[in-house]
């Protein structure tokens, strides 16, 4: 495909979702979600399939139930604007172009959990927003005194850590402490700040909210498939013939995600951002983009044959030994060892069996690490050291 | 109830339980590193790992709360693998020189690598730099020991509410460390060493003195004496092989003197003087109050006994030093004394007279050194302070078998105590020693409490307050007929603070307040045995509150040595001698 055939292409693939960019009358929309009432709000997102946008993939109506369901005299909705994932940069824009559907999801979650307090934690690096957030926030409590609902939102400036986009550690960098993340259970939903009962969002996954309640929750189920409902905005980077944010369903399988975005030469895509899989061309076909396949926050970073998957790997290990919070043992200590063990191996004073102990390492800590983070350095790093052993050995 | 099922046997647990405990009532010890009973749950060295039906991640025991029907399995093959990663990767992060650690054989570390057989070091060393911060005279951290399990922050935290220590830096470069990582000696710490107590490496250990005590004791020119705190009679035998709550005072006593010591004597002497002058110093100040109505003279009035609650104190509320008794504690009584009336009396050149102190504490370090200690000459009186942990360690170096010891008695002179003296110790004792002395001289009758135990000023609860009423006094005292004396006692800074909030507030008023830094007082001190937790802080207060019962004196009026000390030396309590020797002054920090 010309680049110019590959334009039409994405034109028509994104003209099948179209949900987030979209203009919408948000006053209409509030008054029909308080004409629908918080049960059915919770159903129809519940009903739409809808599962987070942030990485983790949790079911949001499931996790607004949770939430509606604890008695409290306080609640709070978070929307996470952390934005931290190396290659993801999607956020930005929907709060750049479409900051009242975020307050609109916002007060949605409220309506539908019985919160009066939203928050936005807003990634440090995108502090340029403050003024026309804050602007969109005076127009949005105007609106919702007209609509005499009780929710104020406030914004909060992150603390440049990636951890804290992690939910329990923002929550504690919010009440004033080093962004750790906390022992689960007790999940936010049931103590969250200030012990309180916390719904922490995604703000793309907050927009699609607004959008299922404008357009029904059957218009987002019928997009993707069975298991990943709904469109996703999609940050393509790297070696792309077409870089940016795009709207597309999910559930596409790799092998038309890279004849779309690709430079013809495509040899991995890394899905997902750093913590995400590294998908080797060979697995292009059989790879479907989607929670039942391969997971993304959003982040697609492509890389064709000129690129060293050594010092890729190198990169994103030396980024997580940066940014692991350091509280766990597997995640502060593991990452250094993978870091310093690639090099060893590289460097020749490791042989090709270390590789083998690294692999089982990274398993170890995908099962022992206390939160997310740690947790995923082993998804980077065994598929990119399985798939392209021999760049990291040779 | 809850039902679980612990490794294929189904057992009922409460709501609420963690799995780390309902495995302990199965019998079964999960292994842990950053878990601490006197603490919050952290979950971060992940060295308690279970696994949990249905969950694709292994949980922290110590943190994970059991729920209906989970299918706990605490030693699986994925358990066995994941735990022997973490601790060769905490090795890998270690500066592993056990043979040279203060820790060596009482390491949480060095236990868990020994139970999982790390022979071969598989990772990396992450060749962690010898990094020793001595700058504190108490406590001595090295960050290439450290296993970020962040129980000493926690302690710094919560328990003393200082933070003093912190977690610094992420990723790698995380660490422990203090404000601007400035040298622990110029930092807002109380050392109290309740971080020692609680580091499960050697990362944190106490400033040692044995060196230069060892060379006093091997130099015939020096007349060493020593003294010993009340709380380490009730603790020195968990370090040679007792079980927690053995008195030891007579085996202690011999063990010092096998050690060469010339004298040994006992900080009791000095607690039970300490009453004398403390309590004479609140009577003058309920008088000057309550009397003559002087706006100068402050209540309540603060013990000051504990070194670590008085740099606190200095720290953290400057405006309320005078609130706090200017009598010097009776190891720096002790200290004044020894080198001027027992020198005298014993005809040894007070420059000759070395003074050792046995202390439960590692702020002692510290208060020794304060240039406030220093009566005769340039020398500290107290010239070197040892930790009950650090007098244990002589002894197993000289090859005693401390069972087997005799019992002796304490030199007299400055050795006779009485069982006020000793209930110094406990949370509550300096309160209720100075009850049974301070009620006596008001009214002339004993405390009106069975066999002299004031019952609501002792327990472990962090705050306690009572009110004793005074009635039928002497004349001389008769202004103080029917006051209701308000009495507080605290223990752990964290409270002293709330306690401190409280009075600051307007909410709480008392007369006279007992603070301890340590939780428990100083038998749960910096510098006891290590571990130290509730259950083994109340054998120990059991063993002190026995040791009182059966002393012959329980009052401190009625030592006859501290009776004598007044008749030839100091003539009177708050006398011109008392001033110059046993008082002092506080500076804000
Ligand atoms: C290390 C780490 C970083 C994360 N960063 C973000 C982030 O920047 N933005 C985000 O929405 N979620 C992030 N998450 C996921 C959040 O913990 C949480 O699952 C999410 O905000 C929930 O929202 P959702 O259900 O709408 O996706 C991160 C998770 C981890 C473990
Ligand atoms: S996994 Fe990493 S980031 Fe998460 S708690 Fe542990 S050290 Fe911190």
């Amino acid at each position: 495909m010309t680049t110019k055939e590959k334009w039409t292409r994405l034109q028509q693939q994104q003209g099948r979702v179209r949900m987030i960019f979209e203009e919408v009358d948000c006053a209409a929309l509030l008054r029909k979600a308080i004409s629908l009432g918080q049960e059915s709000i919770i159903e129809w997102i519940e009903s739409s399939g809808l599962r987070g946008r942030g990485g983790a993939g949790f079911p949001t109506g499931r996790k607004w139930r949770l939430a509606a369901a604890q008695k409290a005299d306080r609640k709070f909705v978070i929307c996470n604007a952390d934005e931290g994932e190396p290659g993801t940069f999607k956020d930005r824009r929907i709060l750049e172009e479409q900051a009242i559907k975020v307050c609109t999801g916002m007060a949605l979650c409220a309506l539908a959990t019985g919160a009066r307090e939203g928050i936005i934690y807003l990634r440090a690096e995108y502090s340029y927003l403050l003024t026309s957030l804050e602007e969109t926030i005076q127009e949005f409590h105007l609106l919702l005194k007209k609509l005499d609902l009780p929710f104020d939102i406030v914004i909060r400036s992150g603390s440049g850590a990636y951890v804290c986009g992690e939910e329990t550690a923002l929550i504690e960098s919010l009440e004033g402490r080093r962004g750790e993340p906390r022992n689960k259970p007790p999940f936010p939903v049931e103590k969250g700040l200030h012990g309180f009962p916390t719904v922490v969002n995604n703000v793309e996954t907050l927009v699609y909210c607004a959008m299922i309640i404008e357009r029904g929750a059957e218009a987002f189920r019928r997009l993707g498939t069975k298991d990943s409902q709904g469109g996703k905005v999609f940050s393509v980077s790297g070696d792309a013939d077409i870089e940016g944010i795009f709207e597309l369903e999910l559930g596409m399988s790799l092998a038309s995600f890279v004849d779309l975005f690709g430079d013809g030469d495509t040899k991995a895509v890394q899905v997902g951002g750093s913590s995400g899989h590294c998908v080797p061309r060979k697995k292009f076909d059989e790879t479907v983009i989607g929670f039942e396949g391969t997971p993304t926050g959003g982040s697609m970073m492509l890389f064709n044959s000129s690129r060293s998957m050594y010092h890729i790997l190198h990169n994103y290990l030396e980024f997580f030994e940066e940014e692991s919070c350091g509280q766990c043992t597997p995640c502060r200590v593991g990452c250094q060892q993978l870091l310093r063990g690639i090099e060893a191996i590289k460097k020749g004073e490791k042989d090709a069996h270390y590789l083998q102990e690294l692999l089982r390492l990274a398993r170890t800590m995908s099962v022992s690490s206390k939160c997310g983070l740690g947790q995923s350095v082993a998804n980077p790093f065994i598929s990119i050291a399985q798939n392209f052993r021999e760049e990291i050995l040779y | 109830m809850i039902r679980i099922i612990m490794n294929g046997s189904p057992m009922e647990v409460e709501e609420g339980t963690r799995v780390l405990a309902a495995a302990q009532d199965a019998g079964v010890r999960i292994p842990t590193l950053c878990y601490h009973k006197d603490l919050c749950v952290a979950g971060n060295c992940r060295v308690c790992l279970v696994e949990v039906e249905g969950q694709r991640a292994l949980q922290a025991a110590c943190a994970l709360p059991v729920s209906e029907g989970m299918t706990i399995r605490t030693n699986s093959a994925a358990v066995r693998a994941a735990r022997k990663h973490v601790i060769e990767l905490l090795l890998s992060e270690h500066r592993v020189d056990c043979l040279k650690c203060a820790r060596n054989g009482n390491c949480e570390l060095q236990n868990l690598a020994e139970e999982y057989r790390v022979e071969e070091r598989e990772f990396i060393d992450l060749g962690l730099e010898r990094s020793l911060d001595r700058s504190s005279p108490s406590i001595e951290k090295d960050d290439s020991k450290c296993i970020r399990c962040q129980r000493c922050v926690r302690t710094c935290t919560e328990l003393q509410r200082i933070s003093a220590l912190t977690v610094a830096h992420k990723g790698s470069k995380m660490r422990v460390d203090t404000f601007f990582g400035n040298p622990l000696g110029d930092v807002v710490c109380s050392n109290c060493g309740q971080c020692v107590s609680r580091c499960p490496t050697g990362a944190l250990v106490e400033r040692s003195s044995i060196d230069s005590v060892w060379s006093a004791l091997d130099n015939p020119k020096l007349h060493v004496v020593v003294q010993t705190a009340p709380a380490v009679r009730v603790s020195i035998g968990e370090e040679l092989g007792c079980e927690p709550g053995k008195r030891a005072t007579g085996q202690m006593v011999t063990a010092l003197r096998r050690l060469g010591f010339d004298k040994v004597f006992d900080t009791d002497f000095t607690a039970d003087l300490t009453i004398i002058e403390e309590g004479h110093e609140l009577l003058r100040r309920l008088k000057a109050k309550l009397l003559d109505h002087d706006e100068n003279t402050v209540l309540p009035m603060f013990t000051s006994c504990s070194p670590g609650w008085v740099k606190f104190l200095e720290h953290q509320f400057p405006e309320h030093l005078e609130n706090l008794s200017t009598c010097k504690s009776p190891q720096q009584m002790f200290g004044a004394l020894a080198k001027t009336w027992y020198a005298s009396q014993a005809q040894v050149d007070p420059e000759n007279v070395v003074v050792v102190s046995i202390m439960p504490c590692t702020a002692k370090k510290f208060e020794a050194d304060r240039p406030e200690m220093r009566s005769v000459g340039a020398r500290p009186d107290v010239d070197h302070v040892l930790t009950t942990r650090e007098l244990a360690r002589m002894i197993r170096q000289s090859g005693f078998d401390f069972g087997k010891l005799e019992e002796q008695a304490y030199d007299t002179l400055l050795g006779t105590s009485t069982g006020a003296g000793v209930i110094f110790g406990a949370t509550g004792g300096v309160m209720e020693a100075a009850l049974r002395t301070a009620y006596e001289v008001v009214t002339g009758r004993p405390v009106p409490f069975r066999n002299l135990e004031i019952l609501p000023v002792r327990g472990m609860e962090g705050i306690r307050e009572a009110v004793i009423p005074i009635e039928g006094c002497l004349p001389e005292w008769s202004f103080l007929e029917g006051v209701d004396l308000r009495i507080a006692i605290t223990h752990g800074l964290a409270n002293a603070w709330e306690l401190i909030e409280g009075i600051k507030a307007g909410r709480l008023s008392y007369h006279f307040i007992e603070v301890m830094a340590c939780p428990g007082g100083c038998l749960g001190g910096g510098g006891q045995p290590i571990p130290t937790d509730m259950e083994i802080r109340l054998e120990r207060m059991a063993a002190i509150y026995e040791e009182d019962r059966q002393m012959p004196l329980r009052k401190s009026h009625e030592n006859p040595d501290v009776q004598r000390l007044y008749e030839e030396f100091l003539k009177e309590p708050l006398g011109e001698k008392s001033h110059e020797l046993l008082h002092t002054h506080y500076t804000a920090r």
